[in-house]
């Protein structure tokens, strides 16, 4: 007969449960994670003749575009720093975040074909595709760093100040951030595919609110009864605080507060983000 | 002595919803939530049609399995038969953990891989290369293990020149031969495989099949099986299941298991042979009945007398007759055809029966499947697939008292041979 205390190495049940993200499991498959990172950014440039080229293009043109509309017809003050560095600045950190909520808020339905027939864990692919995109990130930052060099030889009033060490720490929390949303909408997405379409135009939306192409102390000045709409934006006080950082911008200062509001609410949104889509892997297959 | 049991699937159910997402869908979505947060059940769970592909049902949800029960032991090989939609896949999904049963349990002792479908994963842009790492940390394992595999895995794909060309560039049939290399050097407990056989030459056919064996044999590997190759099942298996509408319908011996599907299968096998509708042929000759040895037992290295009934509505010249006795699911193993040894049947308007008589059967032991198709001038009058089984008892041929199986020794036996040793 067989004994009454066996020991299952796992079960399978018809629900996770809520809390247990199998973070453990995750961790085992690191290998798979680095290989799914190292594809993304191999063959993205695989066929193409600029290759990773098409990557500073995106950001150039947008950053001229900004500077055209928003500094030279819309007048807005960046003070006493150039305005195509100000909007290449923000436009970069965006891109970031933008990229990674994108990409893992399709998560499901672009990789439904290989969710169908292995398993892994499937929290596997949207950190990967964070990772990745921090690649994709550092060569858009080196046209950053060109630029800056270049203004900063021709007499622009930038530097770097004291706070620059927390500028990994601010990509860190924009890239976790984007993880967190993209998770918790790539989950939605799976069943019902109206919320492909809110992504794509709420984040041109965000956008506005997240101080990409305006100092907040701007906003403020037009507009100081919605300014909270963009003071507790986290996107908005990492997009400021970095070009606090890096360019020493004189319309705002380090705001330790607001700095571990962020953290906080970086936390609940990944978590969230992930009970979501821990609780969506297991039947998605059957809706997407 | 107990057995030691390394997976148990208990009670297992799932339902799905059929149609397209949709407002119903949110409505339903809204419904259950709202019994959810009353503290009551589920309820959809208590409607749903049984799995029945062809008959058109009142509800939108459907079991596609339902109470599943069964155990697997360590280092047995399971078979897995069952019509296309009877649930085969899904169970094997589950088991999988590609989706999750809605009701039951699956619990397990053993790390288990699929095989559902091989080439999960290829990157058309990768090389081989790169491709079997990938593929292999898919399939759960470590890039120090495939590192450590890789040159056995090339080998075994026979995909050497090409290995650093992007995957792309590969025949469907290469991609499939690195793909199932990759797959066969997985080392889990328990290993899932779906259908893979189907592909690739018959090389590498044979080479899948080969190593499919050493995998359930030698490595004392447990292997839940799915196929519609019964050949294939019947090769591997020591025990199957048949899955039927959702519903585990027989579990036992695998050869039992095999003539009980097939003779489901055939929807009207189980009826008399001149009852049967699923034949062809243009009418002129019936075959009535089939019997063997007159009722008897068939032996092993014995003779076989067959005595085919049959009603013919005119005078028929030239009478072409085949009888092909079939392994399996329709693997031709010997046909005796009248025209082809000489000899000229010629039937009376009526009712009647041709005997014929096989000095010696030199199949082993086993239910072999029995194809009876008649023909004049080239036009087929009647042809009946699996118009009967054949039951072929052991029989000590040698008179050593040790008696071939057909589980080993292949399908037939040779007559004593002369030995001779020199030197």
């Amino acid at each position: 007969m067989i004994t009454k205390n066996e020991s299952w190495l796992f079960e399978i049940t018809p629900k996770n449960n809520l809390f247990s993200l199998n973070l453990k499991e995750v961790w085992n498959y690191r290998d798979l994670l680095m290989l799914f990172v190292r594809r993304d950014v191999v063959t993205v440039y695989k066929q193409t003749v600029l290759g990773p080229l098409w990557y500073l293009i995106e950001p150039l043109f947008t950053a001229v575009v900004f500077t055209l509309i928003f500094n030279n017809v819309a007048n807005i003050s960046t003070g006493e720093i150039p305005p195509f560095l100000f909007n290449l600045a923000g436009i970069t950190i965006w891109n970031y975040f933008k990229t990674c909520l994108t990409n893992t808020s399709s998560t499901f339905n672009a990789n439904a074909n290989i969710f169908g027939k292995v398993y892994f864990p499937r929290m596997v692919i949207p950190i990967s595709v964070v990772i990745s995109n921090l690649f994709r990130f550092g060569i858009q930052m080196l046209i950053f760093i060109v630029f800056y060099i270049y203004y900063y030889f021709n007499g622009a009033n930038i530097s770097l100040n004291s706070y620059a060490f927390l500028f990994p720490i601010m990509i860190i929390i924009m890239g976790l951030l984007g993880l967190g949303m993209g998770m918790f909408l790539s989950s939605l997405i799976s069943k019902y595919r109206d919320f492909r379409v809110l992504i794509s135009f709420g984040i041109q939306l965000l956008m506005y609110l997240s101080a990409v192409m305006y100092p907040i102390s701007f906003f403020k000045e037009k507009m100081p009864d919605y300014v909270w709409l963009v003071e507790y934006n986290p996107l908005a006080f990492v997009i400021e605080q970095v070009r606090y950082m890096l360019l020493n911008t004189t319309t705002t200062k380090f705001n330790v507060v607001m700095f571990i509001y962020v953290m906080l609410f970086t936390v609940v949104i990944l978590i969230l983000g992930a009970l979501v889509f821990n609780k969506a892997e297991k039947n998605f297959i059957d809706t997407v | 002595m107990s057995k030691d049991v390394i997976l148990k699937v208990e009670n297992l159910s799932k339902q799905y919803r059929l149609g397209e997402v949709g407002v119903g869908t949110i409505s339903d979505d809204l419904k259950r939530w709202w019994y959810k947060i009353r503290g009551k059940k589920d309820p959809f769970l208590k409607i749903g049609d049984v799995n029945d592909r062809a008959s058109v049902g009142d509800s939108s949800y459907v079991w596609a399995l339902q109470e599943i029960d069964f155990k697997v032991n360590r280092g047995e090989v399971l078979g897995i038969i069952g019509k296309n939609g009877a649930g085969k896949s899904t169970l094997l999904k589950i088991l999988s953990r590609v989706t999750g049963p809605t009701l039951g349990t699956v619990k397990s002792k053993g790390k288990i891989a699929s095989l559902l479908e091989v080439g999960t994963g290829f990157h058309p842009e990768l090389t081989g290369r790169e491709n079997v790492f990938l593929n292999g940390a898919i399939m759960g394992m470590s890039k120090k293990e495939i590192a450590d595999k890789l040159e056995e895995i090339i080998d075994f794909s026979g995909c050497q020149r090409y290995i650093d060309t992007p995957t792309k560039r590969y025949s469907s049939g290469m991609k499939v031969r690195l793909a199932f290399a990759v797959a066969a050097h997985l080392e889990p407990d328990i290993l899932v495989i779906d259908e893979v056989l189907a592909v690739g030459d018959a090389e590498f056919q044979k080479k899948a099949i080969g190593k499919m064996q050493d995998i359930a044999s030698g490595d004392g590997r447990t292997v839940l099986f799915v196929s519609h190759n019964m050949t294939a099942v019947q090769n591997l298996c020591t025990r199957a299941i048949i899955i039927d509408k959702g519903r585990v319908s027989f579990d036992g011996d695998v050869d039992e298991a095999i003539q009980k599907y097939i003779s489901e299968n055939n929807t009207l096998s189980t009826s008399l042979l001149k009852e049967r509708e699923d034949r062809s042929g243009n009418g002129l000759l019936k075959f009535t009945d089939i019997e063997f040895n007159n009722g008897s037992p068939v032996f092993l290295g014995k003779e076989l007398l067959v005595k085919l009934h049959f009603v013919a509505k005119e005078k028929i010249e030239n009478l072409d007759l085949a009888i092909t006795i079939c392994k399996g699911y329709e693997e031709r193993l010997l046909t005796i055809d009248n025209v082809f040894q000489g000899e000229q049947l010629t039937v009376q308007k009526g009712e009647g029966y041709i005997s014929v008589l096989l000095p010696k059967i030199y199949f082993l032991s086993g239910l072999y499947s029995v194809n009876i198709w008649s023909a004049q001038h080239g036009s087929v009058l009647d042809y009946v697939i699996n118009g009967a089984s054949l039951k072929i008892e052991d029989n000590d041929v040698y008179g050593t008292g040790k008696i071939l199986s057909s589980k080993k020794h292949g399908v037939v036996y040779s007559e004593k041979c002369t030995w001779e040793v020199k030197m």
